[in-house]
């Protein structure tokens, strides 16, 4: 076995990348954007050219393909995905969106057709390609999914719905995942094949600020060439550790700034004469709140490491989203509680966390390492 | 750089551990805890290993090469808690009952001068603190120590000492002057057989009953005035009691270590009782679509997960040197809370293994909670952890 040693710590690299994620978002904050997105229910385009132009996504393409050919890092991205996500989470998704389509061509895709889509999307230019996992239905589970791809000749025909399919009207190609004969593969679909409807805007708990649509198949037509790694087919269980690890990500950035907003909060507000933060009743809060972002990250990192060193991250990923899942939820609760009356009103952020935070455990494929 | 996959020494130590744990301690396991007190003769052969003890300091003159970080290097304490994990999944009580391990040896390891070394280094030391009217304020203490002449002057009754019949010194937290208050607390050490230094009795204990956990009474037990760990000076400030609380930022991890062991006993039993039963924990379906056993067994998992990367940070922090008061309580808070959470959830789905005492479900179940306890109990932690992160004083926090 490789010895990468064990450690903690960020390298330079790394942490001069989350902290120059880290400075765009406190300067695209000030002045409340995310609330202002949410509320308009439109994220700013400019705020996602000026994600994309840091580069994050393209970096880790080969030069070839249009990208910077740096060293893949499920690590990396995980540091900038929660960094964005502290932010706001709908941007998280909306900025890092074509990575989803990019890496899974890149690492899974046949040379015909890295050649045909990486160049498309890999360009200094934000351009929405986006991913359809989601169905809209009771028991959803993404390992077994309903919608269907029957073989035929030199093509596949696609039935079933999706939803929660994220700038999809914007989107030039979709990944789609369906059922394959028993096996999940993942299909890219043009926006504009007549077999695809693409539905009215979802309205959805959270994410207001993120288009999001519902998709429905009818007879889709697809050609055999577009079903992603050809003949072999995908790796579609490396393709969920990638986005379970990313949703863990996310996770950790949404109660990250959902326990930093209720902290200050609880040493500005006086009751009964005293911070409220000096009450062991609220302070025991935040003290759980600090340990479990925390354990969120380290979860995270773990399973990104895994992945790093090119092995089977199957049980890391999925205690990871498990994890995030169920703590998101618990620590974007307590910022909630926290601020009390003040902390159900939209004014304040606490409530939208809270309402992104259910998405964690439930949103399956939205974004990737 | 980040990695925080286990490296080969990692594996290599944690898996000779745990053949030593399957071996050697798992088997006495049920035994000690029937026989409450008696000591654990197997133990004897790890007198040499010295859990709580530092390396022998190189003589005058010889140069000390300053540690090099380096990453591919096994840290001490990184390597410890690792151990202790293991032998915990073996059996805490007897990790307790590892011969010159006691809590009293980190503190002496800590802080004795090279010729308190010499005479202390190599004997058994128990930790007594706690009375029966101070236990988390441990600056409230009433025992006291007089100086006479050369020598010191003992009096008071410490409780919950742990190896307190099996340890050969105890040391003795006492104050040398009431009146100023956590400044007057200093650490004694007092061997056994002193006149005035009685084991008045030995407690009964809900687990970890291989531990012989009592209590001292000192009745004008004198002592050699060299006997004082560090300065017998008061002053000013509280810096030699925060420096004695400083222990704990190092004793921390270890605490938290204890409890990933235990856990990943119960979990490792259970894990077997569910695959038994013909279920395939395979980590890939929606937990909605997962038997009630298997999602609780798979967020036992990855809370097992948590608790340990929080206490490997801790002690990771310490091999580098950095300051680690926050993330060795947040460790010890993480741990020793859902240490005892999951273990009485194993039991729960165990059922009728989980409650009888053919097997050792039941006994883990005492045994961890001690973990949420000893070292501060978790409602400590969280004071230290939300002192920390609101950067609040303990007067502005109580």
């Amino acid at each position: 076995m490789e010895d990468r040693g064990f450690g903690f710590n960020l390298s330079e690299e790394q942490s001069s990348m989350k902290d120059t994620v880290a400075k765009l978002i406190k300067s695209m904050v000030t002045g409340n954007p995310a609330h202002d997105m949410d509320e308009e229910r439109k994220l700013s385009r400019e705020i996602i050219d000026k994600v994309w132009e840091l580069g994050a996504t393209i970096s880790m393409i080969p030069e070839d393909y249009g990208g910077y050919g740096m060293e893949y890092s499920p690590i990396m991205n995980s540091i900038i995905l929660e960094e964005l996500a502290a932010g706001d989470m709908a941007l998280a998704i909306a900025a890092t969106l074509p990575s989803t389509f990019i890496y899974t061509i890149l690492q899974m895709g046949t040379e015909e057709q890295k050649k045909k889509y990486l160049p498309l999307y890999c360009d200094p230019a934000y351009k929405a390609c986006t991913v359809a996992i989601n169905e809209p239905r009771f028991k959803f589970d993404a390992v077994s999914l309903e919608t269907k791809a029957e073989k035929s000749v030199g093509k596949y025909v696609l039935n079933g719905k999706k939803c929660f399919v994220p700038m999809a009207k914007d989107s030039g190609h979709l990944l789609v995942a369906a059922n394959d004969n028993g096996k999940t593969e993942l299909f890219i679909i043009e926006s504009n094949n007549p077999g695809l409807k693409i539905g009215e805007r979802e309205k959805n708990l959270g994410l207001y600020a993120l288009e999001s649509y519902p998709v429905v198949m009818e007879n889709c037509e697809v050609s055999a060439d577009d079903r992603v790694g050809g003949d072999k087919g995908c790796d579609y269980d490396r393709f969920l550790q990638k986005t379970r690890i990313a949703m863990s990500a996310i996770g950790t950035g949404v109660s990250r700034a959902s326990f930093e907003y209720a902290r200050d909060y609880a040493k500005e507000r006086v009751q009964f004469g005293e911070p409220i933060a000096s009450r062991q009743a609220i302070a025991f809060l935040i003290a759980e709140m600090a340990y479990e972002v925390d354990a969120m990250r380290l979860m995270t990192w773990k399973a990104a490491s895994v992945l790093e060193a090119g092995r089977d991250a199957k049980r890391e990923s999925y205690l990871a989203k498990l994890y995030a899942g169920e703590m998101t939820m618990k620590i974007t609760d307590y910022g909630v509680q926290i601020l009390g009356g003040h902390g159900y009103i939209r004014e304040n952020p606490v409530e939208r966390y809270y309402r992104n935070g259910r998405g964690i455990a439930i949103l399956e494929g939205m974004a990737t390492v | 750089m980040i990695n925080l996959e286990m490296t080969q020494k990692m594996i290599d130590v944690k898996s000779g551990m745990n053949n030593m744990a399957t071996g050697m301690l798992r088997p006495i396991s049920r035994y000690y805890d029937e026989n409450e007190h008696k000591y654990p003769q197997e133990l004897d052969m790890f007198r040499s290993i010295k859990i709580m003890s530092r390396p022998k300091k190189k003589k005058a003159g010889e140069e000390t090469k300053p540690d090099k970080p380096d990453s591919k290097k096994l840290g001490a304490n990184l390597s410890m808690v690792i151990v202790i994990e293991e032998m915990c999944w073996g059996d805490l009580g007897l990790l307790l009952s590892l011969p010159n391990a006691g809590l009293g040896n980190a503190a002496i390891a800590a802080v004795a001068t090279d010729e308190q070394m010499e005479r202390f280094g190599d004997k058994w030391a128990s930790m007594a603190i706690t009375e029966p009217g101070s236990g988390s304020d441990s600056g409230s203490i009433t025992a006291r120590a007089t100086l006479d002449g050369d020598e010191w002057v003992l009096n008071g009754e410490k409780i919950f000492v742990t190896c307190a019949e099996r340890s050969e010194v105890a040391v003795i937290w006492a104050t040398v002057d009431r009146s100023a208050g956590k400044a007057g607390i200093k650490s004694f050490v007092v061997e056994k057989g002193r006149p005035g230094f009685k084991l008045e009795k030995l407690e009964h204990k809900l687990g970890v009953r291989a531990s012989d956990t009592g209590t001292y009474v000192l009745d004008d037990c004198r002592i050699p005035k060299d006997n004082i760990l560090g300065s017998a000076e008061i002053k000013e400030s509280t810096e030699g009691f925060k420096g004695a609380m400083k222990t704990f930022d190092n004793t921390r991890p270890l605490v938290a270590s204890m409890a990933l062991g235990v856990t990943r006993a119960a979990l490792d039993f259970t894990r077997e009782k569910i695959e038994e039963s013909g279920i395939k924990l395979d980590y890939g379906k929606n937990p909605n679509n997962l038997s009630a056993v298997e999602k609780e067994f798979y967020m036992m998992e990855a809370n097992l997960e948590a608790m340990r990367l929080l206490t490997w940070r801790a002690a990771w922090m310490m091999d580098n040197g950095e300051f680690n008061n926050l993330e060795a309580s947040m460790a010890k808070a993480k741990a020793g809370r859902y240490g005892t959470l999951i273990v009485q959830k194993c039991c729960e789905l165990l059922g009728p293994l989980g409650f009888s005492c053919e097997n050792l479900a039941e006994k883990w179940i005492r045994d961890i909670k001690i973990t949420d306890i000893f070292e501060g109990t978790g409602q400590i932690q969280h004071l230290i952890v939300a002192r920390n992160v609101l950067g609040y004083s303990s007067k502005q926090l109580k």
